[in-house]
Formats: structure tokens, C-alpha cells, sequence
């Protein structure tokens, strides 16, 4: 798993690759909580390279949902969200917690 | 039929989704359904990790998969504490985001994406077996 951020004006555009399993999820957990230590609470989340994610990545999209949410400060959108993925996240019922783009740009501007 | 041993810890869980989806490619199932596979097992083998061997090092989780047919048959047994398998409740997934809660998904998400899984404790140790039939 790799993860990279980009700061915008309005909010930071992190972009996730690779696989998100339980021994990956705790690094991308501290990746969302340090823009929120950073008093980032709008948050792009890129997903276009993503191969895989488990419930262990669904727990830290939760976490960071709730943390940008509070006090109406923020929140986390989803771009690029790759079918397989997608689905999963449909299962868990998570689809209607977060907002999902197309494209990263069209999300970004949404901020 | 091969059994696989694999040492309980994260860093395995790649592994485990690859030898799954190898065997289940080969026996047919279509992307969709090798990804479902993959994460099933890979809820299953997290649950083991995580709970049946909480505390506990040099453990080992043992693992078959084999198609029988037109199903694939995926077993992983462990000699952690026992887990009341019954006890997991559907998670409610209409709540609010407040009320959301996580635990419960990776054993949800195991009994929705495989059409039967079973577990039961024997002298052996735990045993999960899930099946799911090629479409």
C-alpha cells in the first residue's frame, strides 16, 4: 500500500494504491488522522490505483468520517472507487455514508 | 487434498488471498466472484489472528481449499480461544454515521459473500469451513 497527499486550498487530496488489509489498515488510518491533526477535515480520498480493501480499511473510513463530520467541519469523499471495491463497500452499507465522484477534480471542486 | 500452514500474522494475509484466488481461478469462478472469495478469507483469517489468537505468539493457522465440483471448499483451523460464532450480530447497516457499528462487518461480510460457512470447535481445534458455488 502507498499513499500520497496533495494539499489543496480547500482540502487535501489523498490518493490510496495498492492493497488495504489489516496490516496495511493501520498505516492508512494514520495517514487520514494526521491531515486531521493538521486541521484538515475536507479529504479527498483517490482510489483509482486501489486493488484491494478489507473491513479493516472500512473501520478507518468510518473513524475518519466521523472525526471530519464533527462540528461540521469536513468530510470524506470518495473518487474513482474501483468496481470490486464499490461493491464491497455496498454490502457493508457504506455506500450512503460517503459522497462518490468520478473523477478526483470534479470532487475536489466540490469543497 | 494440501493442507497450508501459514504463521498467524498480517503480513500472511497476501498470501492467503493470492492461494485462494489461484485455486479458485482455476476452478472457474469468474472476477467478481475471486474477489469475494479473497475477501472472505481474508475476514476469516483477520478474525483468527486478531481474536482466536489475541495475546499469543508462534501461532498457526491451518488452511485447505479445494473445489469439490462446481463449489470451492475453504477450510482454515485454528488452536485459539473457541468464538461464538452465533453470537455475531447482523450489523445495522441503515444507522447514522454516530451509530454505526464496526464489529460484526468482517464475519457479515463472510456469511453474505459465501453461500454456506460453518464453524464449530473439535478436539483439533476451531474449525471454519465456507463454501460458494461457481455460477
Amino acid at each position: 500500500m502507498e499513499i500520497t497527499n496533495q494539499e489543496f486550498k480547500h482540502c487535501d487530496l489523498i490518493a490510496v494504491k495498492g492493497r488495504v488489509d489489516s496490516a496495511t489498515a493501520p498505516q492508512f488510518a494514520k495517514a487520514l488522522e494526521t491531515a486531521n491533526n493538521n486541521a484538515r477535515f475536507k479529504i479527498v480520498l483517490d482510489m483509482n490505483d486501489l486493488e484491494y480493501m478489507s473491513s479493516a480499511g472500512f473501520r478507518a473510513l468510518l473513524a475518519a468520517q466521523r472525526n471530519c463530520k464533527r462540528y461540521n467541519r469536513g468530510e470524506v469523499v470518495l473518487a474513482r472507487v474501483p468496481v470490486r471495491i464499490r461493491e464491497a463497500l455496498e454490502l457493508a452499507g457504506f455506500t450512503e455514508l460517503f459522497k462518490t465522484f468520478d473523477d478526483p477534480v470534479t470532487a475536489v471542486g466540490n469543497f | 487434498m494440501p493442507a497450508y500452514t501459514f504463521p498467524a500474522s498480517f503480513e500472511f494475509l497476501d498470501e492467503i488471498r493470492e492461494l485462494v484466488a489461484e485455486i479458485a481461478r482455476s476452478g472457474g469462478f469468474s472476477e467478481k466472484a475471486i474477489y469475494s472469495l479473497q475477501l472472505a478469507s481474508d475476514e476469516a483469517a483477520s478474525n483468527i489472528i486478531e481474536h482466536a489468537y489475541e495475546g499469543v505468539s508462534n501461532a498457526f493457522l491451518y488452511m485447505t481449499c479445494d473445489m469439490k465440483g462446481e463449489e470451492i471448499v475453504i477450510t482454515m483451523r485454528d488452536t485459539g480461544t473457541p468464538f461464538d460464532f452465533s453470537s455475531v450480530k447482523e450489523p445495522n447497516l441503515t444507522s447514522d454515521l454516530s451509530d454505526r457499528q464496526i464489529g460484526g462487518l468482517g464475519v457479515y461480510l463472510m456469511r453474505k459473500l459465501m453461500d454456506k460457512v460453518n464453524y464449530e470447535t473439535t478436539r483439533t481445534g476451531n474449525l471454519l469451513t465456507m463454501t460458494k458455488r461457481r455460477e
